[in-house]
Order: C-alpha cells, then sequence, then structure tokens
C-alpha cells in the first residue's frame, strides 16, 4: 500500500553551516591553528597575494595551503611550485561557495595537526562565499583597484564578514578611476573596525603591513 | 551560479532525510526562502528542476517556495521597516545604525514523502 506522509525537516542551511563552523573555529584553536580564510572576486590576486604572503612567512611558521576551485587545479601547481609548502586542491563541483563540510573534510585532507597558518583560497565570487563561513579564524577579503572602489557598497555581506581588507594591484591606480579614500571610507561604512591594506603583489608596496597582519592573527590563536 | 550550489545542497539534505525513512519517494519540497537571501526563485527552480533528475528520490518532485519577507530593525529608534524598499537605511530616523531581522534564511522546511507498506 502506498502512504503520503510529512516529513518536517525545519533546517536553516545557513544555521546548520554556522553551527560546524563554530565547532571548527574551536577546534583549530585548541590546537593553535591560524585558519585565513581569503575571499575575492575571480581574478583579483588571491593566488598571487598567497604566494607572496608564504614566501614571506614561510621561515617562520609552518603553513598549509588550500586551494578551492569550481574544477581546475592550476592555482595548487602555482602555489605549490612557486612557495614549496604543503597544498592540496579542492573541487566545488560546479558550486560557486565551499560548504562547511567541505572546508572541513579540506582540512582534514591536508593534514593540520603540524601547522601554525591554513590558508585557504575560496571561489572567486563576492557573494555566496561570504554566506557560508568556513570555520576560519580570520577572513581577509581582497579588491583590486581595476575592480573599482565602490564594490564594498555593492557586496556588502562580503565585507561585513571581512576581519581585514586588502586593496591589491595599488601599482596599477594611475591606470584607474579608483580613490584610496573612497574604498576606505566604503569598506568602514560595512566594517568600522576592519584594517585596510593598500598593496601591490607586483611590486612588494604595502606587503610588510599585510604580513604583520597575518602574524598577529596567528599569535592570536597561539596564546 | 550560486542557485545551483544551494540546490546540490538542499537535494543532499532531502536524500539523506528520504533514505533514513526508508521512502519510495518524495512527492514534494518546501523550502522557504528570504526575500533578501542570495537565492532568485526562478534560478532556484531552474537548477532544482534539472538537477532532480539525477537523484534517487526526487524524480518526480514538485518543489514550493515560499517567499518570507524581509524586515529590518534600527537600533536608534527602535522601529522595524521592508528591507527591500529601504535597505540599510532607516525611513523613520535615517539612521543607518540597523540590522536584517528577517528575510535572509533558507530553511528546508519539509517534504512530503510516498512510502509502501
Ligand atoms: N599589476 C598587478 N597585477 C597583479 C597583482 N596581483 C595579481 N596580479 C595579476 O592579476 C591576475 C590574476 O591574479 P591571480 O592571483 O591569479 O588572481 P586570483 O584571484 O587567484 O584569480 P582566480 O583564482 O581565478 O579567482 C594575474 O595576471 C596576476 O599576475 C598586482 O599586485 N599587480
Ligand atoms: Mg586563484
Ligand atoms: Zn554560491
Ligand atoms: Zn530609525
Amino acid at each position: 500500500m502506498e502512504n503520503v506522509r510529512v516529513l518536517e525537516i525545519k533546517e536553516d542551511i545557513a544555521s546548520r553551516n554556522n553551527e560546524q563552523a563554530k565547532s571548527i573555529r574551536a577546534e583549530l584553536k585548541e590546537k593553535k591553528i591560524c585558519f585565513l580564510n581569503i575571499m575575492s572576486s575571480p581574478g583579483s590576486g588571491k593566488t598571487t597575494l598567497i604566494v607572496n604572503l608564504v614566501n614571506r612567512l614561510k621561515d617562520r611558521y609552518r603553513i598549509g595551503v588550500i586551494e578551492a576551485d569550481i574544477d581546475s587545479a592550476v592555482d595548487a601547481y602555482t602555489v605549490a611550485e612557486k612557495t614549496g609548502v604543503k597544498t592540496i586542491q579542492i573541487h566545488t563541483g560546479g558550486a560557486c561557495h565551499l560548504t562547511c563540510q567541505m572546508s572541513y573534510d579540506s582540512l582534514c585532507a591536508l593534514g593540520v595537526d603540524d601547522l601554525d597558518l591554513v590558508i585557504l583560497e575560496n571561489i572567486g565570487n563576492l557573494v555566496c562565499p561570504a554566506e557560508f563561513d568556513t570555520g576560519a579564524t580570520a577572513n581577509l577579503v581582497i579588491l583590486s583597484v581595476p575592480e573599482g572602489d565602490d564594490k564594498p557598497l555593492k557586496y556588502p555581506l562580503m565585507f561585513e564578514v571581512a576581519s581585514a581588507v586588502a586593496v591589491t594591484k595599488k601599482d596599477v591606480l594611475p591606470a584607474f578611476d579608483f580613490s584610496i579614500e573612497s574604498a576606505e571610507k566604503n569598506v568602514r561604512m560595512r566594517k568600522p573596525d576592519a584594517p585596510v591594506f593598500f598593496v601591490s603583489a607586483a611590486t612588494g608596496e604595502g606587503m610588510d603591513g599585510l604580513v604583520s597582519y597575518v602574524e598577529g592573527e596567528i599569535a592570536k590563536v597561539a596564546d | 551560479m550560486h542557485e545551483l550550489g544551494i540546490v546540490v545542497h538542499v537535494i543532499e539534505q532531502v536524500e539523506k532525510v528520504a533514505e533514513e525513512n526508508n521512502v519510495e519517494k518524495v512527492a514534494r519540497l518546501s523550502l522557504e526562502v528570504g526575500e533578501v537571501s542570495s537565492v532568485v526563485p526562478d534560478l532556484f527552480r531552474d537548477c532544482f528542476e534539472w538537477s532532480k533528475k539525477k537523484t534517487k528520490y526526487l524524480q518526480d518532485c514538485e518543489l514550493e517556495l515560499i517567499i518570507l519577507e524581509g524586515l529590518s530593525y534600527c537600533q536608534d529608534c527602535g522601529e522595524t521597516y521592508k528591507t527591500t524598499e529601504y535597505a540599510k537605511k532607516c525611513p523613520h530616523c535615517g539612521s543607518y545604525n540597523t540590522y536584517l531581522v528577517t528575510g535572509n534564511e533558507i530553511n528546508i522546511k519539509d517534504i512530503q514523502v510516498v512510502t509502501r507498506t
């Protein structure tokens, strides 16, 4: 006989993800591991910045990198080749964001117990990665000069979840109608207390400030 | 596309519940979607129709989307207002010191299932 009935699920997708993220964060803090989630639009310079940061930090800290991509593995090869640190590539299979489960699985796949810092390159997208907490201990949001200084107004949530913002490709400033003051003001509207760094991964300008920031985040979980 | 990622996630959850409850198929899925969540209902439907064909239990599943209104609360004057009309700025006092109360959710409410005994 056929029976029809209703099963209550009442599951808020975001809240389930948030719960899981909280427990990952607690576990990482327990193990004194800093987990830095890097988010931006496609092509803003995440991979280039990661290579740069890792090379400036790797003598003092044990670092691992997780590269998330919809389908390719180019970024992981680039990072592994240019930094020499432990790097894995994960695929979202078409999806434009990483759920906390994927983030957890990739931490396990990477093996983090012997690390001080894990850097995650999230999917290039300013919308939904902001809605899915990865369990990171800090979110670094990247905005590149060619994208324009109004992005924090158009993608409010991304900047609200930022622990810090790095404005990259500062070297191309003369070629674009981009105001440093407006960019900073627009970030402040979304996240008054987030530090904003203006850097160029190409010339190295401003990188020291960003490196100190990351060291501060590592220190925060270490004590 | 964002909707596809959400659809995949929703389908995974529902398939799990279906499996655990020994159902034959899921006839209807009710989902509550906030007005200012990042889900566009039409796109969500398209992704759902496309994805359900590859599932075990949702082949004939009908999708019900229940839209929840977006409401914001002003911390300066204590009033509540419609988020879609005024966004971050309170229409009562002009303050930006406001936050979203409802309208950002994506909830799997319930499913109607068919079991055979
Ligand atoms: N001029 C300049 N170019 C840069 C800078 N940083 C990155 N680029 C260039 O920007 C392009 C994209 O850089 P990626 O690091 O691949 O950007 P991404 O955010 O990882 O890109 P996706 O992973 O595809 O989202 C490359 O051609 C880089 O060489 C910079 O500081 N200055
Ligand atoms: Mg990249
Ligand atoms: Zn998404
Ligand atoms: Zn008000």
